[in-house]
């Protein structure tokens, strides 16, 4: 299981800014999926009623899921597949040792998946005598670390060609040591080796699923590298673990959403390997697996989908939120402290692990809005981040002096003499007093917030003051 | 039952519903699955110039290789492709009756019949279709085309009939609708473009675990 640090968000977020490693490949972030985001967007004169389209689809599934769940374990019956409901992680976990050890299995490929990150599966597999092997570039080299993704598309985000190289010369001690390693392409040749044997050993290749078809009864994965393919398509048994959320109605669903997901979140027009599955290989058929089984899991997700966090159910883990997070480039995905980081974790942290455990990741957040402004599917992250903060004030999580700071502030806010008596006296007190330079290296009461950045001195009038100049010069 | 429990919590978290709106509800999904109707759909860029046009730029655009040739020609594309690349005139390739047809120039390439086995390093399929939005290849599994060929040999070779290149994803379901009669094949794939990777500090490499090289034959009459 993914150990929770989220607590300790402040110290990991701290450590985060002072790690030069991190800090430096933390810039590939920057430079690389925005500017191919934007770029892609612009290219397609309908994305933006791509996005409205997306959004509609998710929220009429939202607003029928009971009967879409039904329609989709039909059509997986019936083309030969097997679904098995999972209330939450324990049962999901259970799941998939029970099909890996009637199946005797020793050892099981992974396509990427976030959801095998929620319910801990790798840790719980090898304890139970069963090898997990990740197959993703990223997730690949994460494992021979003993890390978690730091991302959820790009999971190897945080690290650089130096701390891959250093792995790769550990794990793969059975190649030459003078063997060429100073390019990411020699790299990648070699993970790509190694793994090809891992690949055709397998029992069983578990997937994630980006949709499932109710339709068509299929699980669909969108990836690049086609190691999620070659996971479920060698082994005899193909898992799929996917929550319940991800359904789509039809065909024409997956299209338009598959078309504002590759922009999203790699900027490409569509990804290498868009591929439907569908039950067991058929009879006749040369390739693919036996059986086919999926675990749908709900963890929480039913919930959800009778409060305000309900439009979070549409997310299609594209990224976009994150890589367009300035809290996120500043610290990178492993200070959030769990499965999920940036904006989309900072509103599912909370309904997955509980807001007591994380009330600091909807803190950690400037409200710029692009997040809310880049998403594919219109999810209103800023506001339901200010939801857990409300929760977390009304379950008494917030700090003492935090609250009666604010207790204070609204007693003044309240009482408009009072505070335009304040105002008009601190304003022009803080100009004289950080005279000339127009901040201060340091002020009373605000001492984490000069601890890393000067307090910028109030300019000009109060807003009131302002606002009546406004009024009254449009009278 | 977690089945039970779960769909019992989703139709509490939806609000009570009297019979009269689960109806309603129910002819709504029925309705959507029966028509699924296709949403926005974007413009061809290319319009007048053709979909075969634009499915090569895109195709192009996302690193495959792509060249249309005549139906007499396709045999001598497939051997110059390998020549060119230094590879071995070896192929592995499924049972599909197009590919059997193809006028081989003499002492044409040894074809390995059947699924890959991991030991091949080029491949030949023959596409269920092509689209032009965005250079896209369909194909199917089964017998004619193996799903393991698509994705193990290092050189992936694709023969697509113009015919079958269409403006979009739906008119190519439209035909695939038809011809899987109420169930898919196992594996559909829609492929565009060889594998790639950017885990190692974002720096774009082609040939992951897929094939290095995606080679498309446009087959014209």
């Amino acid at each position: 299981m993914v150990e929770i640090t989220s607590p300790a968000f402040k110290d990991n977020a701290a450590e985060a800014l002072s790690d030069a490693q991190l800090q430096k490949a933390m810039r590939h972030v920057k430079s690389n999926f925005i500017d191919k985001r934007a770029k892609a967007a612009a290219a397609l004169p309908e994305f933006g009623d791509l996005r409205d389209s997306a959004r509609a689809i998710k929220d009429h599934v939202l607003d029928n899921l009971d009967l879409y769940l039904d329609a989709y374990e039909r059509k997986v019956t019936a083309s030969g597949g097997h679904v098995h409901w999972a209330a939450d992680a324990v049962e999901a976990r259970g799941l998939v040792l029970d099909i890996c050890r009637k199946a005797n299995a020793r050892t099981v490929t992974k396509g990427k998946s976030m959801i095998t990150e929620e319910i801990g599966l790798n840790d719980f597999l090898q304890a139970n005598g069963v090898t997990p092997v990740e197959t993703d570039l990223g997730e690949y080299i994460i494992q021979l670390r003993g890390e978690h993704p730091s991302h959820i598309i790009a999971p190897a985000v945080h690290l650089n060609m130096d701390q891959v190289r250093e792995d790769f010369r550990k794990a793969h001690t059975h190649l030459p040591a003078d063997r060429p390693m100073s390019e990411p392409q020699s790299l990648l040749l070699e993970a790509r080796g190694v793994l090809r044997e891992k690949f055709l050993k397998a029992d069983v290749g578990i997937t994630g699923a980006n949709f499932l078809i109710a339709e068509t009864g299929s699980s669909v994965i969108v990836t690049n590298e086609g190691n999620g393919d070659l996971t479920q398509i060698l082994p005899r048994i193909h898992i799929v673990v996917a929550s319940i959320e991800k359904i789509v109605p039809t065909l024409e669903d997956m299209s338009q959403i598959v078309r504002v997901l590759a922009r999203s979140a790699t900027g490409q027009e569509m990804s290498v390997y868009t591929t439907i599955s569908t039950g067991p290989r058929r009879r006749g058929d040369p390739d693919g697996p036996e059986q086919y089984h999926v675990i749908l899991l709900d963890n929480g997700r039913s919930n959800m989908l009778g409060n305000e966090f309900r439009d979070m159910l549409r997310c299609i883990r594209c990224g976009a939120c994150m890589n367009h997070c300035p809290v996120y480039q500043s610290i990178g995905g492993h200070a959030y402290g769990w499965v999920y980081p940036g904006p989309m974790g900072s509103v599912l942290t909370p309904a997955l692990i509980g807001i007591e455990k994380s009330a600091h990741l909807p803190n950690a957040s400037t409200f710029c809005g692009r997040c809310e402004a880049v998403c594919p599917m219109h999810i209103p992250l800023p506001k339901m981040m200010r939801h857990w903060r409300e929760k977390e004030f009304e379950q008494h999580l917030t700090p003492a002096s935090m609250r009666s700071n604010l207790k204070l502030w609204a007693w003044a806010a309240k009482r408009p003499g009072i505070y335009r008596l304040a105002t008009g006296i601190a304003m022009p007190a803080m100009r004289m007093l950080a005279a000339g330079r127009g901040r201060f290296k340091w002020f009373p009461l605000a001492g984490a917030w000069t601890k890393h950045r000067d307090l910028p001195a109030p300019q000009g009038k109060t807003f009131m003051a302002q606002w009546k100049a406004r009024k009254e010069a449009t009278r | 039952m977690s089945r039970e429990a779960i769909l019992a919590k989703v139709r509490a978290s939806l609000g009570d519903k009297s019979a009269g709106e689960d109806a309603i509800r129910r002819g709504l999904v029925e309705e959507r699955l029966k028509g699924h109707p296709a949403g926005i759909l974007p413009m061809s860029q290319d319009g007048g110039h053709g979909f075969v046009a634009q499915f090569v730029r895109k195709a192009t655009e996302a690193a495959a290789s792509v060249e249309i040739v005549k139906r007499s020609k396709a045999g001598a594309a497939v051997v110059k492709f390998l020549r060119d690349h230094n590879l071995p005139q070896q192929l592995r390739s499924g049972a599909d009756p197009r590919l059997a047809k193809i006028a081989w120039p003499k002492g044409g390439p040894q074809i390995v019949a059947g699924p890959s086995d991991g030991g091949d390093l080029s491949g030949l399929s023959h596409a269920f279709g092509g689209i032009s939005e965005t250079g896209t290849l369909i194909l199917l599994s089964g017998k004619d085309n193996p799903t393991t060929v698509n994705f193990l040999p290092e050189n992936h070779i694709v023969l697509v009939e113009a015919a079958d290149i269409a403006v979009n994803y739906e008119t190519v379901f439209a035909r695939l609708r038809k011809k899987a009669k109420g169930a898919l094949p196992r594996t559909v794939n829609m492929i565009t473009g060889p594998s790639r990777s950017a885990d190692i500090e974002q720096t774009l490499i082609l040939g992951a675990h897929g094939p290095v090289r995606l080679h498309i034959i446009v087959v014209e009459d």
